[in-house]
């Protein structure tokens, strides 16, 4: 029975060091731009495939063995810079004045764009990229081993929530994020560059979509459609926890992860019912979500 | 509605009729999907009235699709009417519980709740192997139209004939639902929800009933599309399938019943024309085509009936 649990309790951990990855970024998109970026899915495709690539690009050279973690920021962050901006600056600020329900169609649409970019430039066939997780080897707590790699995505989960966490907080630019999210047009008034900021804002959102990419891209083999299964894990942790809020997003991944966990391990037909059962429980008591905050509708 | 366009309308339905008989097979059988998929599409097109985008009419496609699957083997029902309303009903009963909740959300909530709705139902079908056939799906045997078992060479214009009918019924029904009290407090709940609410109507029973309603259209549509394919999978279920009924409604626009129609029609040939000539970049074409509708065109081709009447004035 104990046993059990601590199963389910790492199982459930590591499930939702992954789901909070992923969930981030899109909250954050959510909460600075007020767009749910349904394309976010494709941003993590994006990111492992870009991960999968350099992977074994580095493998074929003859380098330091451990060099190859590098290779995973370094696809959030090319997939971030790169895709982040032409996005954002292209389609999205076109979208801002218009209904959420355009918004919402238009990051539709760059979801079907970028599922068949990703099979033109890496084919139809799964990538494999084992290397960084056969590398760890394996880990045993008590009785029961893990895969290395996992304790490695749970440290990078509250690695990046912290990291995240601080820019938010502590810097003058996350502070300017911040008071964006209250007022847009106050803070335009104040002389701050709300385009640049929103660039800002979508691009770090990419990368941690490209990030919760890369960090999978070891564990899977790396196909086509692996975006739009993400899309609506994602929605599913940031409507628990509230959208646009961090400390949400860590709950909301933590309650799904072990849900889950205990689902697969306990009750394996009601795996995926068992994450929606949650989220239309949390949506009837409290309908802006864990930490979310009501909005004033205008008449 | 004007006589010229109730005529236009019959000409037009028994035009379509002909083709049934007319045309080479394989288009007809694109007319039917089409047909069907345009009655999806209405129902994405009938909740948008009301300002609801849903990424999960997939849900009731499938709901209808399987339940005409299920009665065929469980129950032995072979009859194709029979199976239309069996899978209607079994779509709106679905949406009469989902509704409840669903129902008091809007905007995105909405959007992705429905969307999390198919998946929950598409996971189970995976899951269920032993009832839904998993991943393979399941089989459905040719149907007796009117009690008749048609031969193999007619069925296929039988069934477009069938569908052809439904379609019909089923757009007068919208048509005059649409032009009925509840279907202009449909409107209003897009413009201004609380005004409504002050005028004496209740906002919930005006969203709930029209949610009903569309269950039943895409239902209507996913039994139609699984009789006329003969075979049916979990993908029905998949939100890139509602994703789609989007898009049609999109494409066609939602300013009449006839719109998303002729979105879905112009949909199933581009789709069969960008499948043979790009089949890698198939979706990246409609994605592109539909940010040009949303930042050009955003009323889809609908839109394209005034041009005519503008150039007629100046």
């Amino acid at each position: 029975m104990i046993d059990t649990l601590v199963v389910i309790g790492t199982d459930g951990l590591i499930y939702a060091a992954w789901l909070f990855l992923i969930a981030l970024g899109l909250s954050l998109i959510y909460g600075v731009l007020r767009v749910l970026n349904i394309a976010h899915g494709s941003f993590y495709a994006l990111g492992a495939y870009t991960a999968a690539s350099l992977i074994g690009l580095y493998g074929r050279r003859d380098l330091w063995p451990y060099g190859v973690y590098l290779m995973i920021p370094l696809a959030a962050l090319a997939v971030g810079v790169v895709v982040g901006p032409l996005v954002e600056r292209g389609i999205l600020r076109w979208m801002y004045s218009r209904e959420p329900v355009y918004q919402l169609l238009a990051t539709y649409a760059l979801f079907l764009i970028f599922e068949d970019l990703t099979k033109l430039v890496w084919g139809v066939d799964p990538i494999y990229a084992y290397a960084p997780y056969t590398l760890l080897g394996e880990v045993s707590i008590g009785d029961i081993t893990y895969p290395g790699y996992s304790l490695l995505l749970v440290g990078t989960a509250v690695v990046v929530g912290i990291l995240v966490s601080v820019f938010i907080r502590r810097t003058r630019t996350g502070r300017i994020i911040v008071a964006m999210i209250e007022d847009p047009e106050m803070s335009m008034a104040l002389g701050i560059n709300v385009p640049r900021m929103s660039v800002l804002a979508f691009s770090m959102g990419t990368v941690l979509a490209g990030l919760g990419g890369a960090m999978t891209a070891p564990m899977i083999a790396v196909m086509p459609g692996m975006g739009a299964e993400v899309i609506v894990l994602a929605f599913a942790v940031v409507v628990l926890g509230g959208l646009g809020s961090l400390e949400g997003a860590a709950v909301g991944a933590l309650l799904i992860g072990l849900l889950r966990a205990a689902a697969v391990h306990l009750f394996p037909v009601l795996e995926l019912f068992v994450i929606y059962l949650v989220m239309a429980l949390v949506l009837i008591l409290r309908p802006r979500g864990l930490w979310g905050r009501m909005e004033v509708r205008r008449l | 509605m004007k006589p010229r366009a109730v005529l236009i309308g019959v000409l037009s339905f028994v035009g379509l009729g002909a083709m049934g008989w007319v045309l080479p097979r394989w288009t007809v059988f694109l007319f039917s999907l089409a047909l069907a998929r345009g009655l999806a599409a209405l129902s994405v097109a009938l909740l948008m009235r009301a300002g609801l985008v849903s990424f999960g009419q997939s849900l009731f496609f499938a709901t209808g699709a399987y339940t005409a699957a299920f009665m065929v083997r469980l129950l032995g029902v072979r009859e194709a009417g029979l199976l239309l309303v069996g899978a209607v009903i079994a779509s709106m009963a679905v949406a009469a519980l989902t509704g409840l909740w669903i129902t008091r959300y809007r905007e995105i909530f909405f959007a992705m709740l429905s969307l999390a709705f198919t998946m929950i139902l598409y996971g189970w079908l995976l899951k269920a192997y032993w009832i839904t056939g998993g991943t393979d799906g399941l089989r459905i045997p040719p149907p007796t139209v009117l009690g008749t078992a048609w031969s193999v060479d007619t069925l296929r214009s039988v069934l477009y004939e069938a569908t052809l009918v439904c379609t019909a019924v089923a757009l007068g029904l919208i048509h005059l639902f649409l032009e009925s009290p509840l279907g202009y407090a449909l409107r209003a709940v897009r413009d201004n929800e609380v005004r409504l609410e002050y005028l004496g109507s209740s906002v919930w029973q005006v969203v709930y009933w029209a949610y009903v309603l569309a269950a039943g259209l895409a239902g209507l549509g996913g039994v139609l599309t699984a009789l006329n394919v003969g075979h049916v999978d979990p993908q029905l279920a998949y939100w890139t399938t509602a994703g789609e009924f989007v898009f049609i409604t999109l494409l066609g626009g939602t300013e009449s019943v006839l719109a998303p129609l002729i979105g879905a029609v112009v949909f199933e040939f581009l789709r069969t024309y960008a499948l043979k000539y790009a089949p890698y970049t198939w979706q990246m074409v409609l994605g592109g085509m539909m940010l040009l509708l949303i930042l050009f065109m955003p009323r889809g081709l609908w839109t394209l009936r005034h041009l005519r009447f503008r150039k007629a004035v100046s």
